[in-house]
């Protein structure tokens, strides 16, 4: 450590780490109850988080919320982006995730073929 | 592949670890295990979050969501429903005192609303064992600047117009002394870091050094380059194994990464930090006795001056600061002096940590602005009285401190307000009393605690403690005398005026507030042989009132038949017989017993 830069750069690669301590203002949350996780929700969630990993995409918290109440549309993965309404996909599988990240949490165009509900925040 | 979704914040401070944080820790990293959430979960030990009394205390985040007294048994659960499934345990979550209300977040609980985190900001929040986290929240930052951009003049003058006050006791201005040591001449001075803490019930420099033990050494390395001493002493007692414990781990990661060792960020100046373990006698935080203890000598307090300042440590220029005011220095270096300065008041600027305790419902530490107001402390932040009883008194500033009543509510929380009102800012104690506290009891603790750590080398202190103590004793014992409050007065002048050291120079001041407010209970106890918060157990007996009908109902429930009257009339208790069972004063209809 022989300068303020070189302080500088370290602490900005550190802070990477800990954003996780911030709920960001881009979220995807995806239905945990029993009948999302009989649906394989858990595994469409680790592929969401691979996803991530491996585009290295930052700012994302990821995060997981109780039955809605449409069981029959399992599993459901909401996405919100700042300032935009909360979109709800359905019948999610893994395969699908790369698409919902790249085109709407990435670029923000809703993946047509999966949407099932909007809510206005 | 590993992705972290979310971080489980465990508290590792003394107080949970006591609670049993690490057998919690513990079932966390089976439990993830067990789930298959390794690659997402990251667990993170931290320090105190100063409300240990909650603890264990587990933090989820990103949602910031706060668990309270977390058993090993409930982790299984924390991890299916709140990790597993988003669903968050409700019957973990942290209750209002008086309103029941649950919160979910941290950052709503009233008792963290209305503090003012800058010294604590880290506590409980990075893990103090890990430099990199203290690097990610802006550490090493202060001191990178002040080598590689200002002068020692220049961060000394950034302290000076902070107003930053020492948070040892004495509140003397820290640029000031820094000011002082520069100038001495010497080729070797020193920085010594007072961690001794020997007021009871005070925890918030062990809370910071166990905590974010890396702020306090970049607070030491700036106070080193300002006044030109290459080596730092923390005084730490032996009492306090964790927080050495992170010290020593602290020291080595900074002087693993360059922040002590020589040429600090490639200049100059070489610093280096070494530990010194103290015995834990109270008298040794008065800093020349600390000094004669880190020779190896007694811990002896000597007269002053030659201060510190000039003649130290082995007769050297020693800068002598305290805990907490180490740890207010590098978030002034980075944010200015300026910055600092326009928080708290005229003369008391930027915030205080105070460790509530006694009868109130949130104890813990709390860090609040100065020139918050009492009220504002204890009902807002603690939380109201314990069990919805009346608050009578607050002691403040530890034994050398004084007590303030109710009608002291309002008065603003600095250095200034709190001497004149006969108490002081002290280390930061502050003890919460209700209506059942005997005020004169309460001076007898404390001067029975100054006594007992008097270092007996001067007669005032020694011989004079001991004679208040000794009047203080027979008054709650029903043996007070005309003359005593006089004689009391007339002490407290004579050991404050003529003692050598801080020690007996303060031993007065809990019997001198008590004196001022609670004069009352004084008389009570000298004339009326009558403790009226029914503590001092020889004169806490039942007795009946005026407001007695003769209904005969008490003479009917006492066991030992003390009770004596005819129907219709006042009856009487012979206090010979009177086991005082208390079960007269229930029974009672026109609540004509009193006790006391
Ligand atoms: C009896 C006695 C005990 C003291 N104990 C402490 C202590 O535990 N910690 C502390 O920092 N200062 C303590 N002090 C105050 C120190 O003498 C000294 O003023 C202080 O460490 C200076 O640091 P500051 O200017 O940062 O407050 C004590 C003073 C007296 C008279
Ligand atoms: S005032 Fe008390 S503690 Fe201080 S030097 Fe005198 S006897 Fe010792
Ligand atoms: S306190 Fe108990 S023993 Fe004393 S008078 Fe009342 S009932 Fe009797
Ligand atoms: S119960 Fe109360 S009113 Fe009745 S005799 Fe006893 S003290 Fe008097
Ligand atoms: S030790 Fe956990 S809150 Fe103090
Ligand atoms: S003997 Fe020490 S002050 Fe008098």
């Amino acid at each position: 450590m022989k300068t303020l830069e070189d302080l500088k750069k370290l602490r900005e690669q550190l802070q990477s780490d800990r954003k996780v301590r911030k709920m960001s203002s881009t979220q995807v949350i995806v239905g945990m109850g029993t009948c999302g996780i009989a649906a394989g929700a858990r595994e469409v969630m680790i592929a969401i988080l691979d996803e991530i990993a491996q585009k290295k995409l930052e700012d994302i918290s990821v995060c997981q919320t109780d039955c809605i109440g449409m069981c029959q549309q399992e599993v459901l993965v909401d996405v919100v982006r700042p300032n935009e309404p909360r979109i709800t996909y359905g019948r999610v599988k893994p395969t699908d995730v790369p698409k919902i990240i790249a085109e709407h949490v990435v670029n923000g165009r809703i993946v047509e073929e999966l949407f099932v509900g909007k809510i206005e925040q | 592949m590993e992705h972290i979704r979310a971080h489980v914040l465990l508290c590792a401070g003394t107080g949970c670890i006591s609670s049993g944080s690490k057998k919690v820790e513990a079932a966390f990293q089976r439990e993830v295990a067990r789930k298959g959430l390794i690659d997402e979960i990251k667990i993170v030990e931290t320090g105190c979050h100063g409300f240990c009394e909650m603890g264990p205390i587990v933090i989820v985040y990103p949602e910031g969501v706060f668990y309270c007294h977390v058993k090993e048994e409930d982790v299984a659960e924390i991890v299916d429903s709140h990790l597993y499934k988003g669903r968050i345990v409700e019957r973990l979550l942290y209750r209002e005192p008086i309103s029941h209300e649950k919160i979910i977040n941290y950052n709503e609980i009233n008792f963290y609303k209305k503090q003012k985190r800058m010294v604590l900001a880290n506590c409980g929040h990075i893990s103090p064992e890990v430099i990199e986290d203290y690097i990610a929240a802006g550490g090493y930052e202060a001191l990178g600047q002040a080598l590689t951009k200002m002068t020692p003049e220049q961060v000394i003058d950034e302290v000076k117009v902070s107003g930053l006050r020492g948070r040892g006791g004495g509140g003397f201005p820290t640029g000031m002394k820094w000011e002082f040591a520069k100038k001495a001449a010497g080729d070797q001075k020193y920085v010594i870091c007072n961690a001794d803490e020997g007021d009871p019930g005070a925890f918030m420099d062990r809370s910071v050094l166990e905590g974010d033990p890396h702020r306090v050494l970049e607070g030491m390395a700036v106070c080193g380059y300002a006044i030109g001493a290459s080596e730092g002493i923390i005084y730490v007692r032996a009492e306090y194994p964790l927080a050495i414990k992170r010290l020593k781990v602290a020291i080595a990661q900074a002087e693993e990464m360059g922040f002590i060792g020589k040429h600090i960020f490639g200049s100059d100046f070489d610093f280096k930090v070494k530990i010194k373990e103290g015995a834990g006698a109270f008298v040794c935080g008065e800093e020349t006795a600390l000094l004669a203890s880190i020779e190896g000598q007694r811990g002896m307090p000597r007269s002053r001056p030659p201060f510190p300042a000039i003649s130290g440590l082995w007769g050297k220029p020693t800068n002598i600061n305290n805990v907490e005011t180490f740890a207010n220095v590098p978030q002034i270096i980075v944010n200015g002096g300026e910055w600092y300065a326009s928080i708290g008041t005229e003369k008391s600027k930027g915030t205080k940590v105070f460790a509530l305790t006694g009868k109130i419902n949130n104890t813990g530490l709390a860090e609040v602005p100065m020139g918050i107001t009492m009220r504002e402390i204890i009902y807002e932040i603690g939380g109201g009285i314990l069990n919805g009883k009346k608050f009578k008194a607050v002691q403040i500033g530890g034994p050398s401190g004084g007590c303030l009543p109710e009608s002291m509510l309002d008065l603003p929380v600095d250095y200034d307000s709190l001497i004149q009102a006969g108490a002081m800012m002290g280390s930061g104690g502050l003890v919460v009393m209700d209506e059942d506290t005997c005020m004169v009891d309460v001076a007898k603790f404390f001067v029975n605690f100054t006594q007992s750590e008097s270092c007996g080398k001067c007669t005032p202190c020694r011989e004079g403690t001991k004679r208040m103590l000794e009047i203080l004793t027979n008054i709650t014992e029903g043996k007070g005398k005309k003359g005593d409050i006089e004689l009391l007065q007339q002490l407290a002048k004579n050991i404050k005026a003529t003692a050598l050291c801080g020690l007996g120079q303060t031993a007065p001041n809990p019997v001198l507030s008590t004196m001022r407010y609670f004069m009352d209970e004084y008389e009570a106890h000298i004339n009326e042989k009558r403790c009226p918060a029914g503590v001092c157990s020889h004169l806490s007996g039942y007795s009946i009132t005026e407001n007695c009908k003769g209904c005969g109902l008490c003479k009917q429930v006492c066991p030992v038949t003390a009770i004596s009257g005819e129907v219709k009339s006042r009856h009487s208790i012979d206090q010979e017989k009177c086991i005082k069972c208390g079960a007269c004063m229930g029974k009672c209809p026109f609540k004509a017993i009193r006790k006391g």
